[in-house]
């Protein structure tokens, strides 16, 4: 689709006629999707804008005289000088640079009015750029409790587009708003604060630029600039070839002008000044507000980790709690259905395929829902509060031992529930690397589908009745906290290795607190229950039919068992016995692990039906442990000494072992390259961890 | 007045920005472009319980970021 943009003469007709786009453009924060979402209510979609992990969220509206707008929710940007993926959609999209968007045709600037300083340096930006604009200066309830005064018409003469006030929680000034936007949008004239030799200077790069075909030679001197000011042009899908221009442009320049970008922020925030000089009065000093007061005790060093750990305590045992009845009628109403199908269709592959197949596979996906939106709604609470930087906050020295910053301590922690819903939750941090590593390591928590292989593994491996429950419980404690360590370990390992020379800047603003919005929480959750469903479903459904085929297929006579040892799973589990030999593992081992690759929970039902163990349910496993301490080797040596039971669970405890996550972090990061490395570093880790465990307890004689 | 690290602020006191460095890092921009340029008034609000990182108040806006940031940037201490 050609860039096309209703500024441009040149533009075609299907333009002329096009639904004009309005881009809403403001700083993290600020209220933009509370405006958005009051102004387009459910009419709403979101997808990824190609090739980048950053969310694009699209809606509609009428304007005053019925006319159709398309609004755009951009992600929140402080600056037009890119220092993440988020903020490079932000500015490509608005010099019209992504093929998939296009340029807007105008621009609903939002400002957080009790903020105004900061939140005027990006407004400023914007407007230079000569769209149609118009600012709304949102949160005015909180700009009034601090006691600010501003000069609405006196901002407007300032920055010559309309201002309207507003307080987006309780649709004031929404009307106004709507009034503004149906009105053709002057375009503002601003031209932007800078020293004369740097403009000229620029004036060469752009040259430069559109010669090596990086810009289009309508380009403005502003895009040379943000594009040459962008430090990772990684950032922007441009050619290589491009990127190396570019960045030896800004070199050139950076050479010439040392510190010259330095000295852009500082002019734009005098310029920034001069205009507040008449428009903002406020109280000689700040007076102490109700976020200072709450953050007294939420941020008190003996309080405030008490109640966070209880926030946190909460939140898990409300993922495992509330989520259990749910999860239990999906599973019921899936097995109904494939008994239903099964009693309605003749025996054969077809029917196979259907129920164990794509009903089961269906059912795996559907399964997660309950605890997604369970976390994401305490999530949503979190951020909108205001209360999950504050937890960053608090946690940053220690997430900071294993390279990772503060956001990064609530997605880990609830992967102790499930790494799907926590991955998916990385999504709050900004910085690029440091989303990679927290996505790497996350899987590492010990989740809730480890549980029942651990518990089994620990029954194998002490007769019934001769330790006591808390030597048990010593066990699986170990199990938990190798994971944790193992996730610490790995974090500080990729930091210097895969991720050197990658730095981030940990700056977190710490927003005043809010009063959440229900209506918005839960167009959040439900946002988040279908991209899942869409975009980590299907994968995940693939990739179970693939499995479950792997296990039936070559069809044999006889038993489920002779059947499972002869599929292509049965046979790979063969081939592996070798490989898996030194960790102490048979080949029935083997063919547990491979099925297991779809959940680790399938471990238990896999050794079942190899063990052909007579209604092995999950609940009691008595039979299945029974028949595990009697298995022996060939030899006659039993396969389930305590070791191998330890060896199996420090397996299990770095293994990837979990489709659903590989096809999250597939979603997330975009790729494959991340999802197939993580599954072989945590493969190795597991096999060497197992190995070690094995060989080593070998040596000391057990 | 000498001039200080920002690490040396004690919690609730001010001070004015004296410099932040000039050049290639982008870190530096970017507290820059947040409002921290030399001439800008700062207050320490707090130090997070286990002293790493400092959130501190500019321009009406509150930002926290690490001690091995803020120890770059420069201050004059201004009496109450
Ligand atoms: N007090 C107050 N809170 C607001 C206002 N507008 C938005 N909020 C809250 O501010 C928080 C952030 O809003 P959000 O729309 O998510 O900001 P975004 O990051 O710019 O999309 C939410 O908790 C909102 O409920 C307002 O006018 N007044
Ligand atoms: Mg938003």
């Amino acid at each position: 689709m050609p860039v096309s943009s209703a500024a441009l003469p040149e533009a075609g007709p299907s333009s002329a006629i096009r639904e004009p786009v309005i881009a809403i453009v403001g700083n993290p924060n600020c209220g933009k999707s509370t405006i958005f979402n009051a102004l387009t209510g459910l009419k709403q979609k979101v997808a990824n804008y190609p090739g980048v992990t950053v969310e694009k969220r699209e809606g509609s509206c009428f304007s005053q005289h019925g006319k159709r707008l398309r609004l755009l929710d951009l992600p929140g940007a402080y600056s037009l000088n890119a220092r993440s993926p988020d903020e490079a959609v932000v500015r490509d999209v608005l010099m019209g640079r992504r093929k998939d968007t296009p340029r807007p045709d105008a621009v609903v600037l939002v400002a957080d009015a009790s903020n105004l300083e900061r939140n005027l340096y990006l407004t400023t930006q914007v407007l230079e750029l000569g769209l149609p604009a118009m600012l709304v200066l949102n949160m005015m309830d909180v700009a009034e409790a601090k006691k600010w005064r501003i000069d609405l018409k006196e901002l407007e003469q300032r920055l010559g587009v309309p201002v309207v006030p507003m307080q987006a929680t309780s649709g004031k000034g929404l009307v106004e708003l709507k009034a503004a936007m149906s009105r053709q949008l002057p375009v503002p004239k601003h031209t932007p604060p800078m020293p004369a030799e740097i403009s000229a200077a620029l004036d060469g790069i752009r040259q430069d630029l559109t010669n090596a075909g990086a810009l289009h030679d309508t380009a403005s001197l502003l895009e040379s600039l943000y594009l040459i000011s962008d430090h990772d042009p990684q950032h922007y899908g441009i050619a290589d070839a491009h990127i190396s221009r570019i960045s030896a442009c800004h070199d050139g320049l950076e050479k010439k002008f040392p510190g010259w970008e330095d000295r852009l922020a500082g002019a734009r925030y005098d310029a920034v000044e001069s205009i507040l000089k008449d428009v903002l009065r406020r109280p000689e000093k700040d007076e102490a507000t109700f976020t200072d007061r709450i953050d007294a005790v939420l941020l008190n060093p003996i309080f405030g980790f008490a109640i966070m750990l209880s926030a946190m305590v909460l939140l898990l045992y409300t993922i495992f709690a509330l989520s259990e009845a749910p999860m239990g009628w999906i599973e019921g109403a899936f097995g109904w259905a494939g008994d239903w199908v099964k009693g309605h269709m003749a025996e054969g592959d077809l029917r196979d395929l259907l129920v164990d197949g794509v009903i089961a596979g269906v059912g795996g996906v559907v399964i997660f829902l309950p605890q997604i939106m369970i976390l994401f709604f305490f999530i949503g609470l979190m951020e909108d509060t205001g209360y999950m930087a504050r937890v960053a906050f608090m946690m940053d020295r220690i997430m900071g031992w294993a390279g990772l910053n503060g956001k990064a301590f609530v997605p880990f922690l609830s992967a102790y529930a499930c790494a799907v819903p926590g991955i998916m939750a990385t999504r709050t941090i900004a910085s690029l690397k440091d989303r990679i590593v927290t996505i790497l390591v996350t899987p590492l928590a010990s989740c809730s589908a480890r549980l029942p292989v651990y518990m089994l593994m620990i029954a194998a491996m002490f007769p019934a009745g001769q330790v006591a429950a808390w030597q048990k419980a010593l066990v699986l404690v170990s199990m938990y906290a190798l994971g944790t360590l193992g996730a610490f370990c790995f974090g500080w390992l990729f930091n210097r290795t895969i991720m050197r020379g990658e730095t981030s800047l940990m700056v977190l603003e710490m927003p005043s607190y809010k009063r959440p919005s229900l209506k918005h929480l839960v167009i959040y959750v439900l946002e988040r229950a279908r991209i899942f469903i869409r975009r980590a479903g299907t994968v995940i459904l693939g990739l179970t039919i693939i499995l479950w085929a792997a296990m039936n297929y070559p069809k044999t006579e006889g038993d489920p068992s002779s059947q499972v040892a002869h599929s292509v799973a049965g046979m790979a589990g063969h081939a592996i016995e070798p490989v898996i030999k030194p960790l102490g593992f048979d080949w029935k081992i083997g063919i547990g692990l491979i099925a297991s690759f779809a959940a680790r929970e399938v471990f238990n039902s896999t050794m079942g039906v190899i063990y052909a163990v007579e209604n092995s349910d999950e609940e009691d496993i008595t039979p299945l442990r029974e028949h595990m301490q009697a298995e022996t080797w060939p030899d006659g040596a039993p396969v389930y000494t305590p070791l191998v039971c330890v060896s199996v669970m420090v397996f299990f405890v770095f293994a990837m072992q979990c489709l659903s996550t590989v096809a999250v972090v597939k979603r997330e990061t975009n790729g494959w390259k991340w999802p197939l490395f993580q599954i072989a570093y945590m493969t190795a880790a597991a096999y060497i961890a197992s190995l070690i465990v094995y060989q080593g307890g070998r040596l000391l004689g057990f | 007045m000498q001039a200080i690290p920002l690490t040396q602020l004690k919690d609730g006191s001010s001070a004015i920005i004296k410099d932040i460095p000039v050049g290639h890092d982008e870190h530096i921009t970017r507290l820059r472009e947040l409002g921290l340029v030399p001439g800008t008034k700062i207050r320490v609000v707090r130090r997070a319980p286990l002293g790493d990182p400092i959130e501190v108040a500019v321009r009406g806006s509150r930002i926290a970021m690490r001690r091995s940031e803020a120890r770059h940037i420069e201050i004059l201490p201004v009496q109450e």
